[in-house]
């Protein structure tokens, strides 16, 4: 089961093993991982399951879809270059050790 | 102190046993669910469910092990049958103690109330099991008549027509989605559904369900037309479900009346989600509404957790709704509550524009298809009290988000 390390705002640290092939989204919602809403449940619709996935790992995942890029462009707090809707990207083996950073607030 | 008692373990009922341990409260906290399963998602059940991309493990609100990590006691499979001086009886006759109340009980699907209703392969949609049932049955059927021209109905008519089955779509409403959307986004959808091999009827009404060896075979029109049928999916929207409450001494006209806090008229007792009728969200004046929706759900539910705690309610939201059929993505922000005027932004040609609703040059709310950026600055706009007049919302040459700013 490969991890995933979510860093909330205040510097927690949650450490999730997570499903291969569930989302990234999934992994935090199930498990609780506050701060990651997902309101809509995954559907690329409300952009409150923002993370940003920290750099060593934004290559690994497809870029975002035209839907995704809309909402990352007017929905999130602050856009980085990690920034992704975490139900768009899906965790695989070779993503043991995926760390996202959680934003402060989701829209 | 004997703790919290949540009735019902759905987004609202889930939400709001979180939210009492996220806000602090360490007294006990029973959810009890009525269905076998551990909560889940609902929505998805009329869409990637129902097609087989999401798996009932993903459909899960919550990891097993969250209920018992958080110290919260889920019953599920069981409901609450009476309860009187802070004790609740299941109706496998578990006693569970409480101070405090919660009814986050939900809706029961409205059943059609003709004859035939009851014959096999007449479908509803509301939970896992119906889900299911739903699943199976459509396994061999091929001419599908979906009742009802709502979310749900369009939602199934899209994914039946997808798979190549003969669909039709009887709405008794002179246009698809009337309580949902503007006239202008009815009309792109009766025809979009067309283009895409659905039959829409309108202005029908059903007489009768026609079945051979108690399997339904057709269904009658009060027009005297009879459209052949092998399944029938009812999708004419829910009651909320006010047995508990009314048990209780609540008087209950259309829903589980509450305040801006969520609290009933009973101390002591909050109610949240689609069982709720709750004050306009957003229109001054007009009449108390029963929100359904999932952001709504979650939204209450941090309401009335607070309420019991005591603690800081989150600010106001902008209610907002989401439709998925065929591959129209539907986003509606806001409720229009008597508009008087719709602003067009975009060609629904292309299948991709935005309707906003206004009613004296106020903006209420907007329909947005494929265009997840003007719904989020219309929800933006509402949420924060950022006017958008009609004037300038017409000007289609720019986006809308340089129109208002942000």
């Amino acid at each position: 089961m490969p991890k995933v390390l979510f860093v909330l705002p205040d510097g927690t640290r949650t450490v999730v093993d997570a499903r291969g092939g569930d989302s990234v989204m999934v992994t935090a919602t199930q498990n609780g991982v506050s701060g990651i809403v997902a309101e809509c449940g995954g559907n690329a619709s409300c952009a409150t399951c923002h993370v940003w996935v920290r750099d060593d790992f934004v290559a690994l995942f497809d870029p975002p879809g035209d839907m995704e890029e809309d909402l990352l462009d007017l929905a999130v707090s602050e856009r980085r270059a990690g920034s992704r809707l975490s139900c768009q990207i899906t965790v695989t083996d070779e993503h043991d050790g995926l760390t996202v950073d959680v934003p402060p607030e989701q829209p | 102190m004997s703790g919290t008692l949540v009735i019902g373990a759905g987004h609202a009922g889930v939400q709001l046993a979180v939210a009492l341990r996220e806000g602090g409260d360490t007294a006990p906290v029973t959810l009890v669910g009525g269905e076998p399963h551990p909560p889940y998602q609902r929505p998805p059940l009329s869409k990637g469910y129902l097609a087989g991309a999401v798996d009932a493990d993903r459909l899960a609100l919550r990891a097993p092990s969250f209920y018992a990590d958080r110290d919260i006691d889920l019953v599920t499979g069981e409901r609450v049958t009476d309860l009187a001086d802070g004790r609740a009886v299941t109706d496998r006759g578990r006693e569970i103690p409480f101070g405090r109340l919660a009814l986050a009980v939900g809706t029961g699907v409205r059943r059609l109330d003709v004859p035939g209703s009851d014959l096999d392969g007449v479908h509803h949609l509301r939970d896992r099991a119906d889900a299911d049932r739903l699943r199976a049955g459509l396994g061999s059927a091929h001419r599908i008549v979906v009742v009802g021209g709502g979310f749900i109905g369009l939602e199934v008519a899209a994914h039946c027509a997808a798979q190549g089955r003969s669909v039709t779509v009887v709405e008794a409403a002179d246009r698809l989605m009337g309580r949902a959307v503007a006239p202008a986004v009815s009309t792109f959808y009766r025809d979009t559904h067309e283009r895409r091999g659905v039959r829409v009827v309108l202005g029908g009404t059903v007489a009768a369900l026609g079945g051979e060896h108690a399997r339904v075979r057709a269904v009658v029109l009060g027009d005297g037309r009879e459209l052949p049928a092998d399944l029938v999916l009812v999708g004419i929207g829910c009651d909320p479900r006010t047995g508990i409450a009314e048990r209780l001494g609540l008087d209950c006209p259309g829903g589980i009346p509450v305040d801006r806090a969520a609290r009933t008229a009973l101390p002591g007792v909050v109610a949240a989600g689609d069982c709720t009728l709750q004050p306009h969200p957003t229109v001054p004046g007009a009449g108390p509404v029963r929100v359904e929706s999932v952001q709504n759900a979650v939204h209450q539910a941090k309401v009335a957790a607070a309420t019991l705690t005591g603690g800081t309610p989150p600010p106001h939201e902008t209610p907002w709704f989401w439709s998925d059929q065929h591959d129209l993505k539907l986003q509606i922000a806001g409720l229009a509550h008597e508009a008087d005027e719709v602003v067009v932004r975009g060609d629904p040609a292309t299948e991709r524009f935005a309707a906003l609703h206004y009613r004296a040059g106020r903006l209420q709310a907007v329909d947005a298809v494929n265009s997840p950026a003007d719904f989020l600055v219309v929800r933006r706009a509402l949420t924060r009290g950022i006017a958008l007049p009609a004037e300038v919302a017409r000007r289609s040459d720019r986006p809308l988000k340089e129109l208002v700013g942000t």
